[in-house]
């Protein structure tokens, strides 16, 4: 059988054009997708023998689990629940409710990938776009502190480089490409221009751009290790003011390097001034398939993107107090729930640390560091294939979820939904 | 079962003005009679039926950036759970369960969000499935739609209300919105509309064309309520020109003119504002087929927010604070910017004044409905105030006192006497909004309408007394006593749902294939799953 125009929810571009083949209870093809959106299609949908659910290593009941979940999340004093990229909208709901109703902390992945685009947004604001919009005008792309080419294969054939669009005629020969990061990845085969920035001088740059930009005076000197030159960075700054229609997008290069949130602070400027002189938009390159999506709910529920705090019975927000790095490495949560994220195996060691001492629960559609050190593990169904929901493209465009092929496994929002019952009854208002 | 004795009934679309009688109510309906149940004794009462906000933005992609842009906004008001309630956040962006509850507790059950890009319809629906008690819907912007512009130029009048109706279908969408018509699409190479006969660049059509073109198609279509209107020019000192040229576009055509207050300034561009609201309601005055909510500006922080890019965008430039651009592919844009509304600013002043014109010069209440257009003007948490201003002349004299002199000096509002009857506030609050929205259950107490019912202690301060219903009852159940909500229910949402020649669908598909990033088939809104209560209102 073979189901077309399913959405691929494994990274920040959920392209929706995928036509997926179902043989014999498993998927077999997955037509348009990117390597990586391929791997993800053919490793979920294969049958599992793991149990739905664990509590400290053994089989268990569904019921035993959410009610052991349950207990531990009621009795803690500050519980954690982060993750939530790899989930459906519907999930992130569930969570948010649950953490308001055991009075915790939530957070995201946002915080640890793009967390500092978020707060820029709340100090300069945002100038963008949806990715169509690319597709149809943009002349000139940058990408900074971003490989696409390996992290959002599609991105560039799909939206950004090679469509083309009502007023991209050409598609690719009607647009420059600009690639800038700190070593020539195999993205900068596609670009025109491969600026390579010395590591932890992007703001340096970034600085000097917007000066340029608005016509100041800078000179050789200030430039000293940043690894180019005035000439090229006159010239890219000539560029920009030139186009009709740019894009910035930028990437965890950026959002991750020294000087985070002042680093993107200082491309949405850059960008905000660009629009004085011409069109020019920014776009952060999400990376899960739904994290702009927990953003986006949380930013509903709560009002704010991520680092959420119920404690007082209402939502807080502070990057820094609220995040799950510092609640955890300064041991201060103790009991975590983890969904759709494996954070023992990407946050740092200290944090990973408390991780382990404290009881966990973890929601994984399959076994990962996290699922290994947790007290009570849920085996759930992938969404966007074996359950349906809502995913947020990295512009923000909602798509929605489908199932092409049924699983015995609850979804995240079927599991979450029960915990939060169960935490209900527990700990009645 | 409910029956509510002794209150005195505001009930204007059905001729009720302040007689004591019984109001029975039984599932969810207004019934002429029950046979027992609760009673709920409102001597001394006011009995309305509940509010209805016909222009709002509560919802969406536009509103939510604006909820993340601006935690300063929410940190100083919050709303902490309930063993009833979620909690959440307000400031001039609530979250979607403090928007809810904010609206129920000050007796509103209807709201409409007046600005949703159709490529956002699912995050809106999302929005909606989370913002407890209040009905709702949205309205879908297609003032700058690409695929509309190129049916205009060619002439295919048909095929741009095929489509209008199967955009409508899809999206699940109430009426038709039009932001700055022309204006957006050329923002998206940072030009705009200046007139109404300014072409729009790359398409061959005018914002004129685009007026009367979707009016017309609204019509056609039979649609409950008529294309809804955010002139060109929002905001510009001289711009009343543009919106009378728009009045005059429409030529007897039916037409919501929205937001009026920020649409009726005299000056030159660039220079201080002058009233012309004067001039702009005679013309509505004589003129049946237009009607208009007013977008009323009062003092304070708030967010602008709006499909109109380049207004973002010249907000942007005058406050200098930060400023959100969304451009959305095809159809729409978006600007978001904080804003303080100053009663020692010339302008503000300006806007507050002509606003409370608008009110107190319209003739006819029916056709002008109390909104500030939230949060542009300010929140909706402030309708109560604006009820008082309109009902207390000694009240908006002292206001009068507090702010700029010589701009207020420039209105005609220190003439204006006028008062508003509790009649009146009915009207403009919820059974003008009703009738204008074409919803036939909302806005009466008649028998058959929905039992959203709002009982008022009575209060000299009218600013306390609709601050502050004594009950709210939403679908027959009281859910507000006292500015306690007493139950957490969920509302309907309305949408519309045209009929088409599905002919059309060939060549909106090829449309998709060559400029959306989205299928065709994954656009539309899975009904069941995003719009769990929904009522479809029929067309005419």
């Amino acid at each position: 059988m073979q189901v077309d125009n399913v959405v691929c929810a494994f990274c920040g571009c959920v392209c929706d054009d995928i036509s997926v083949t179902v043989e014999n209870g498993r998927i077999t093809q997955a037509k348009n997708a990117c390597v990586i959106g391929k791997a993800w299609f053919l490793s979920h949908g294969q049958p599992s023998d793991r149990p739905a659910a664990m509590i400290d290593g053994q089989p268990a009941s569904l019921d035993d689990a959410v009610d052991t979940a349950a207990h531990i999340l009621t009795q803690a004093r500050y519980p954690l629940i982060y993750g939530l990229s790899s989930t459906s909208c519907e999930a992130q709901r569930q969570a948010v409710a649950l953490a308001e109703a055991i009075g915790g902390c939530i957070d995201c992945c946002t915080s640890v990938c793009h967390g500092p685009s978020g707060m820029a947004v709340q100090g300069i604001g945002e100038p963008t776009c949806t990715l169509g919009e690319v597709k149809n005008r943009a002349d000139l792309i940058v990408y900074w502190g971003s490989n696409p080419g390996e992290s959002h294969p599609r991105h560039m054939p799909r939206y950004a480089v090679t469509p083309k669009g009502m007023f991209i005629p050409r598609g690719r020969k009607d647009r420059t490409v600009v690639l800038i990061d700190v070593r020539p990845t195999p993205s900068a085969r596609a670009a025109d221009l491969f600026l390579q920035v010395n590591p932890g001088k992007d703001f340096e740059l970034l600085w000097s751009l917007r000066a340029l930009v608005k016509g100041q005076a800078i000179d050789e000197a200030g430039l000293a290790n940043t690894g180019l030159t005035l000439a090229q960075l006159t010239d890219l700054a000539e560029r920009m003011k030139r186009c009709r229609f740019g894009v910035l997008f930028i990437g965890q290069g950026l959002t991750q390097s020294r000087g985070k949130h002042l680093n993107t602070s200082a491309a949405f400027m850059l960008v905000r001034d660009l629009n004085s002189i011409t069109k020019f938009a920014l776009m952060p390159m999400r990376g899960h398939g739904n994290v702009t999506g927990v953003d986006n709910v949380l930013g509903w529920q709560t009002g704010y993107p991520f680092g959420v705090n119920f404690s007082l019975g209402y939502p807080r927000f502070n990057p820094g107090e609220f995040t799950v790095v510092d609640v955890l490495s300064r041991n201060e949560a103790d009991a975590a729930l983890i969904v759709a994220s494996d954070p023992a195996a990407s946050l740092p060691r200290k944090a990973v640390r408390r991780l382990a001492e404290v009881p966990t629960i973890a929601l994984d559609t399959h076994e990962s560091e996290t699922t290994r050190i947790a007290r009570v593990a849920f085996t759930t169904a992938t969404a966007g294939i074996s359950a349906e929901g809502t995913a947020y493209r990295m512009d923000n465009v909602p798509l929605h979820l489908s199932n092409v092929l049924p699983s015995s496994y609850p979804s995240d929002e079927q599991v979450l939904g029960r915990i939060l019952a169960r935490v209900k009854e527990l700990k009645p208002w | 079962m409910v029956r509510i004795i002794n209150g005195e009934v505001y009930d204007p679309i059905n001729g009720i003005n302040g007689e004591v009688r019984d109001i029975c109510v039984q599932d969810g309906q207004i019934v002429a009679d029950v046979p027992g149940g609760q009673t709920i004794d409102a001597s001394g009462m006011v009995v309305m039926p509940a509010g209805v906000d016909m222009h709002s933005h509560i919802a969406g992609s536009k509103v939510n950036l604006a909820r993340k842009m601006r935690p300063e906004d929410h940190r100083n008001d919050v709303l902490p759970r309930t063993s009833i309630t979620r909690s959440g956040t307000g400031g001039s962006v609530p979250s979607t369960f403090t928007t809810g509850y904010r609206y129920a507790v000050m007796g509103y059950t209807t709201a409409f969000d007046a600005a949703v890009p159709p490529l956002g319809a699912r995050h809106a629906h999302e929005e909606f499935t989370d913002t407890p008690v209040v009905d709702k819907g949205f309205f879908a912007l297609m003032g700058n739609n690409e695929f509309i512009m190129q049916r205009i130029a060619a002439k295919r009048h048909e095929q741009a209300r095929d489509y209008v109706a199967w955009l409508l279908q899809a999206t699940k969408a109430y009426a038709v919105k039009l932001v700055n018509p022309g204006g957006v699409e050329l923002w998206k190479f940072r030009g705009n509309a200046h007139t109404l006969d300014d072409e729009v660049a790359g398409f061959g059509v005018t914002p004129r064309d685009i007026i009367q073109t979707l009016s017309d198609v609204s019509t056609e279509l039979g649609l409950p309520h008529p294309v809804h209107i955010h002139c060109n020019n929002l905001g510009v000192a001289g711009n009343w020109e543009t919106t009378l040229e728009t009045m005059k576009a429409l030529d007897g055509r039916r037409g919501h003119l929205t937001h009026i207050q920020f649409h009726s300034y005299g000056g030159k561009p660039g220079g201080l504002f002058t009233s012309k609201a004067a001039e702009l309601a005679e013309y509505v005055n004589t003129h049946p087929n237009l009607t208009v909510d007013v977008g009323q500006v009062m003092f304070g922080d708030t967010t602008s927010m709006t499909g109109d890019g380049p207004v973002g965008y010249m907000l942007y430039q005058i406050t200098g604070r930060k400023w959100a651009n969304v451009d959305v592919e095809n159809e729409e844009g978006c600007g978001i910017v904080p804003v303080e509304y100053k009663d020692k600013n010339h302008v503000h002043t300006t806007q507050w004044a002509i606003g409370l014109e608008w009110f107190l010069l319209i003739n006819d209440p029916w056709r002008i409905a109390l909104t500030t257009d939230h949060p542009n003007g300010a929140s909706f948490v402030s309708y109560p105030r604006i009820i008082r201003l309109l009902m207390d002349r000694e009240f908006r004299r002292e206001m009068m006192k507090q702010v700029h002199q010589k701009a207020l000096a420039k209105t005609h509002l220190p003439e204006l006497d006028r008062e508003y009857s509790l009649f009146e506030i009915a009207i403009i609050t919820r059974a003008g909004p009703a009738k204008l929205l074409g919803l036939k259950n909302k806005g009466h107490l008649g028998i058959g309408a929905d039992a959203d019912i709002t009982i008022y202690d009575k209060n000299d301060d009218k600013e306390k007394m609709f601050a502050c219903p004594r009950y709210v009852i939403k679908d027959g159940r009281v859910m507000v006593e006292d500015g306690h909500i007493r139950e957490d229910v969920y509302g309907r949402t309305f949408f519309v749902s045209p009929a088409y020649d599905p002919a059309i669908e060939a060549d909106i598909r090829e449309h998709f294939d060559k400029y959306y990033t989205v299928r065709f088939e994954n656009y539309p809104v899975q009904l069941e799953h995003y719009l769990p209560r929904h009522t479809v209102v029929p067309c005419n």
